[in-house]
């Protein structure tokens, strides 16, 4: 049992958790910046210190942009649109917390029906990295509000690159710096594209968007 | 020898009980910039109480006034089944940890059934919601219990505790931190401190514990106050046996540690206390349902 390891998939489950039952946009945030930080320090700790050189500074940059640039980009949208808090979310915090353990349960059952093929650092790996992709699919679909959604969709990248961590020697670098380039981009448009939401409708609540036409 | 060891842990846990509440009091004011109340101040309240005579309103029946004390002595039964640190409680048997809980249970039972035998609209708010935040508590206590109780193979409180030696530390620590963490806050929901309920309080609609007990004077409130700081020593010394393994087979070394994890314990909540507010009445099922899903979490771990 790696230990090191297991405490940070384990404070992912724990940040996914808070997600759940946060209502404050702010705090979500911090919440996701934490979230990436802890990521970015999940492949050091598999390698147990040898690592090379260009692994170091990709588990650098990944905490620079989960841990800093995200997390900026979205605290300046969220002053410009002026929404402090999610005000009703489709499900309530109480049944969202419900939700995510009844996700958690099912994704470490399913994480024990798909074995990886070689040996990998922790037999956590596969069902969080699962818990944290579901957990993002819920934050979307669940919440009102833009921003939120936002957040939701890194949880899911979030998730996707901790899959591959699992996978870390298998997967090219080059892969990765592209996921990694594609994310922050999405994240810099959609940071203008709330702010113009916003300026044009004075809400960033995306179900009352579909009236757009009448 | 063992059984004198015992008894002196246990009335050690008798004396040292109230000291908790003025490590809490003296910690919150120096966050406030106070003096604050001597450290021995719940002692002088109790012992000023017991003096007293008791006050009984005509609509109450023996019931008021045998509340206190029968819940005084559930609590008394609960200290004999606690662990001091890695030493076993005077009495273990398997499945202890589950006669703990209803004990404290049945002394809540009986604070409750005393203070809506007063037929006070006030109190019996008080007593309804003491009651559902225990209820969204308890789960979350007994299934991190559990945890361990599965982890460790064992269903006692006292080899639990014991088995908690510092490798569990190292092979289980997610686990542990996720049973801390639960505990910690069934720790502060029971016994009423803040983010649940603030016991300064007095006058508020939104209090808790403290409407309970308005109607009760003199030797009946005294032994109340003493009730819920041995409570709140005994919930602690559970937190700190399974999260603090002092083991180190010397004696006094043991002892020492582990009554200095209780006052950092009161020095944590004291700053928890003076670092947050008090949250909103809607808001704390949430919270309880937080440490349920921490100790759901934490089985599922075992059971992996």
């Amino acid at each position: 049992m790696n230990n090191a390891a297991d405490i940070v998939l384990v404070f992912l489950v724990l940040t996914n958790l808070m997600l759940l039952g946060l209502s404050r946009l702010g705090a979500c945030i911090r919440t996701v910046a934490l979230q990436g930080i802890a990521l970015g320090l999940l492949p050091l700790l598999t390698k147990g210190g040898h690592m090379e050189l260009h692994g170091t500074a990709f588990a650098i940059a990944i905490i620079l942009l989960k841990g800093g640039v995200f997390p900026w980009m979205l605290m300046r949208t969220l002053r410009e649109v002026n929404a402090q808090r999610e005000i009703e979310p489709f499900i309530g915090y109480g049944k969202s917390l419900a939700v995510g353990t009844l996700i958690l349960v099912v994704c470490i059952w399913l994480g024990s029906r798909l074995p990886l093929p070689e040996p990998v650092m922790s037999s956590l790996i596969v069902p969080v990295a699962f818990f944290t992709i579901m957990s993002g699919l819920f934050l979307i679909v669940s919440r009102r509000k833009a921003l939120t959604q936002v957040l939701g969709y890194l949880v899911l990248e979030n998730g996707i690159y901790a899959f591959g961590v699992a996978l870390v020697d298998k997967q090219p670098l080059l892969v990765e710096l592209g996921i990694l380039l594609d994310i922050f981009v999405a994240i810099f448009v959609m940071g203008i594209a709330i702010f113009h939401i916003n300026r044009e409708f004075d809400h960033i609540d995306t179900d009352k968007l579909s009236g757009l036409r009448s | 020898m063992m059984t004198t060891l015992k008894l002196v842990h246990l009335v050690l846990a008798f004396v040292a009980a109230p000291l908790l509440l003025g490590i809490i009091n003296r910690t919150k004011a120096l966050f406030a910039g106070r003096r604050g109340q001597p450290l021995l101040q719940a002692y002088y309240d109790i012992w000023k109480l017991l003096r007293k005579g008791a006050v009984y309103s005509r609509s109450t029946s023996w019931l008021f006034a045998a509340g206190p004390w029968i819940g005084f002595a559930a609590v008394v039964a609960a200290a004999t089944l606690v662990p001091f640190g890695g030493a076993r409680a005077p009495i273990a048997f398997p499945g202890d940890f589950l006669v703990l809980i209803y004990l404290l249970g049945l002394s809540r039972f009986l604070l409750v059934l005393s203070a809506l035998d007063t037929g006070s609209s006030f109190e019996g708010m008080g007593a309804s919601r003491e009651v559902t935040f225990s209820a969204l508590s308890e789960p979350a206590l007994l299934i991190a219990l559990a945890a361990v109780a599965k982890y460790t193979g064992c269903m006692s409180l006292s080899d639990m505790v014991v088995a908690t030696v510092p490798h569990l530390w190292l092979c289980a620590g997610p686990i542990v931190v996720l049973v801390g963490l639960a505990l910690l806050i069934v720790f502060l929901s029971e016994n009423c401190r803040i983010p649940v309920d603030d016991p300064n309080t007095h006058l508020e609609l939104t209090m808790i514990h403290e409407v309970m007990v308005l109607d009760h004077s003199g030797p009946d409130f005294g032994i109340i106050l003493y009730s819920a700081a041995l409570k709140m020593w005994l919930l602690g010394q559970v937190l700190v046996g399974l999260v603090v393994p002092a083991h180190t087979g010397v004696l006094w070394v043991d002892t020492l540690a582990v009554l200095l994890s209780m006052a950092l314990l009161a020095v944590l909540v004291g700053i928890i206390e003076s670092s947050m507010a008090r949250v909103r009445l809607l808001h704390v099922p949430q919270l309880l349902v937080g440490a349920t899903t921490l100790s759901i979490l934490a089985v599922v771990l075992v059971l992996r």
